[in-house]
């Protein structure tokens, strides 16, 4: 049973002004399951692997795996092993020295550290390398011995801290689905650190989204594109990101240019009567019309990205002069300079949060 | 394929170049000719060495060395060398183990005051050896170690070298910091951290250290000259000495002689390790 646990856990950098690196982290990460911590840069998501690795002091709080407080143990009780963003392989040792480092300190029979280091790499396909010292192996092949120097020490947890992001492009897709079948196959809890939404929203079972330290949201990749739970996660979640306004509100709906949003009686009271409330409408869920279909939103034209298959219109509102991008149909793209005609997709798909908290309402 | 002859190109003479090279080799001349004159002059015989300029020698006379061979006031020259090599060796490991373990606790370990006494320690750099000349005499011999090899050795284990514990700190600085912490993970200590991790990726500035150490060593004479008096423990440095002034007539030959002896070595030495001196390792493990 290795399941993980933040109970407001806190990492305070002292300073002229302290940073709450992060701040009260509440998490609980089941058995087996594939997490992901994603955010900006700065948002704590490293900060809060790295404690959990014993990198980091834990300020406030504690930190479990399984029944055991680990708050204070040395990093090498915790039963955890880590993939490096730089893969930290130790130059100095070939691919198979690499590997079997972990399990030669802790001294397992040699012929016991030969299997098991001989095993992984047969997973990974890097037996002919074996031999070879990490300046001889290209990237790919690196970032794979780190994934075995993980894997050989068979962890209670897996932690990986953006293991993907000095790959190139192609290699980043491909190996980001042999990880993800990878720890299905091995079923050990994985905490993932990532800054690319896409990864995140890919390989794990649920997702946690961070923002200055402070935990925003943790759910499964649909509910956190389907109900973020305020405009941060809003506008995080999704490529392009959602478009967000704020706009005045009245009492049929939100005016968003010369046009109102009609918002369903039930988030209207939890507005609680204010004066503005942020609407977010995901490019997706806006469609291009004729522009004789009545409460339509005539959109300026600034720019449009061609993607082959979709467009992405970037515009500005008529009147407001407020940018919204739009994915409409690859085939037919508008020229710079005209003007479409748009019209939110269902009415369903708008979502409202307070002006004030960025909560989402409802 | 079509083959492509290039019309050969017409040669022209840079004549700035060609001053340039000769201009180089005037200057190298001048600066390798008192190397080239010591060789040349151990081989000449007695009534040439000193009232000579020439290059060459009329003859070759072998009689510098084998007299040279036969060392100095009863103490053979292998006697002498093996003094040297004693003495050079023993620093060399003193400095590579101690400065390399200042420099870990400098470049890795936190620790309270270790900004002050880093600044400290560079300070020391800036003192002038023979302030601390005499304050250390009564201090060896007050610990019986005059006379012997320790007060030579002795502070090398100590890290006292300063230049060696900066230069090793700044090579560990650059070593990339996720090593230490991978190895932490996998179970290190500092210690482990040190000898397993860091050690092997410093060699090449364990290697400047240690060539620096064995040629400033090996060619000491002021530090030999002050602690040694008996000519059992003579080096080969305090050995040329005594052929200036021990005989009524001072035999320059031999002294030339030993001199192409004593150099050997540490050419030997230099040969041997300067590849390792360019070599850097620690950053291709890191990075894709």
């Amino acid at each position: 049973m290795s399941r993980v646990t933040y109970h407001d856990a806190a990492r305070v950098f002292t300073g002229n002004s302290p940073v709450r690196a992060v701040d009260n982290l509440r998490l609980t990460v089941d058995d087996g399951e594939f997490l992901v911590l994603v955010g900006p840069s700065g948002s704590g998501k490293s900060t809060a692997l790295r404690m959990l690795a014993g990198l980091e002091e834990i300020d406030e709080g504690s930190v479990h795996i399984g029944d055991t407080d680990v708050t204070s143990m040395p990093p090498k009780s915790r039963d955890i092993a880590m993939v490096f963003q730089s893969y930290a392989l130790y130059p100095h040792m070939t691919v198979a020295e690499n590997m079997g480092f972990a399990l030669k300190l802790r001294r397992i029979p040699k012929q016991d550290v030969r299997q098991r280091v001989a095993e992984a790499a047969e997973l990974l396909d890097l037996t002919e390398y074996l031999d070879r010292k990490p300046r001889a192996l290209s990237g790919g092949q690196r970032q794979r011995v780190a994934m075995g120097r993980a894997i050989v020490r068979e962890p209670s947890v897996f932690l990986m801290d953006e293991p993907l992001s000095n790959l190139d492009a192609k290699l980043r897709v491909e190996t980001r689905a042999n990880i993800a079948a990878l720890q299905r196959r091995l079923g050990t809890t994985t905490i993932y650190v990532t800054h690319d939404q896409t990864e995140a929203m890919t390989m794990g079972h649920r997702v946690a989204v961070l923002a200055d330290g402070v935990l925003q949201q943790c759910d499964t990749p649909r509910e956190l594109y389907e109900r973020p739970a305020n405009a941060f996660v809003a506008g995080f979640i999704g490529s392009p990101a959602m478009n967000l306004e704020t706009v005045p509100l009245t009492a049929e709906g939100a005016r968003l240019d010369e046009v109102t949003l009609p918002i369903p009686r039930g988030a209207m009271d939890s507005l609680g009567g204010g004066s503005e409330v942020t609407v977010g409408i995901r490019p997706e869920s806006l469609r291009l019309v004729s522009d004789e279909q009545p409460d339509s939103l005539a959109l300026h034209v600034e720019l449009v990205e061609e993607l082959g298959a979709d467009c992405l219109i970037h515009g500005r509102t008529a009147v407001d002069g407020k940018r919204l991008i739009v994915r409409a149909d690859g085939r037919r793209p508008p020229a710079l300079g005209d003007t479409v005609h748009v019209v939110v997709r269902d009415p369903e798909e708008i979502h409202l949060f307070d002006a004030g908290s960025g909560n989402r309402t409802a | 394929m079509v083959a492509v002859r290039e019309s050969a190109p017409r040669r022209h003479i840079d004549w700035g170049r060609v001053g340039l090279h000769v201009g180089c080799l005037a200057v190298l001349l001048v600066m390798l000719y008192p190397l080239a004159w010591l060789i040349a002059t151990s081989f000449k015989p007695a009534d040439e060495v000193i009232s000579s300029l020439r290059l060459l020698p009329s003859r070759l006379a072998m009689s510098n060395y084998t007299t040279a061979l036969e060392g100095v006031g009863g103490v053979s020259v292998l006697r002498l060398i093996g003094n040297s090599l004693v003495i050079s060796t023993g620093a060399v490991l003193g400095n590579v183990i101690s400065c390399s373990l200042a420099a870990y606790a400098f470049a890795r370990l936190r620790f309270t005051l270790r900004g002050p006494l880093f600044a400290l320690m560079l300070a020391t750099i800036m003192l002038p050896q023979h302030a601390v000349l005499i304050p250390q005499y009564i201090v060896f011999n007050q610990l019986g170690m005059v006379n012997t090899f320790w007060p030579l050795v002795l502070p090398k284990f100590l890290a006292t070298d300063a230049f060696f514990v900066f230069l090793t700190v700044q090579f560990m600085r650059g070593i990339p910091k996720e090593l230490d912490e991978a190895a932490t993970l996998d179970g290190c200590g500092p210690f482990r951290t040190f000898f397993r991790i860091i050690l092997p990726l410093s060699r090449p500035a364990l290697i400047t250290t240690a060539i620096f150490t064995f040629i400033w060593t090996w060619n000491d004479f002021f530090l030999q000259l002050i602690y040694l008096f008996e000519p059992e423990k003579f080096t080969i440095t305090l050995a040329l000495r005594s052929f200036v002034d021990t005989s009524s007539q001072s035999a320059y030959g031999p002294m030339f002689a030993m001199s192409v002896i004593a150099l050997l070595p540490i050419v030997l030495f230099f040969m041997a390790f300067q590849r390792f001196l360019v070599e850097g390792m620690a950053s291709s493990g890191v990075k894709g």
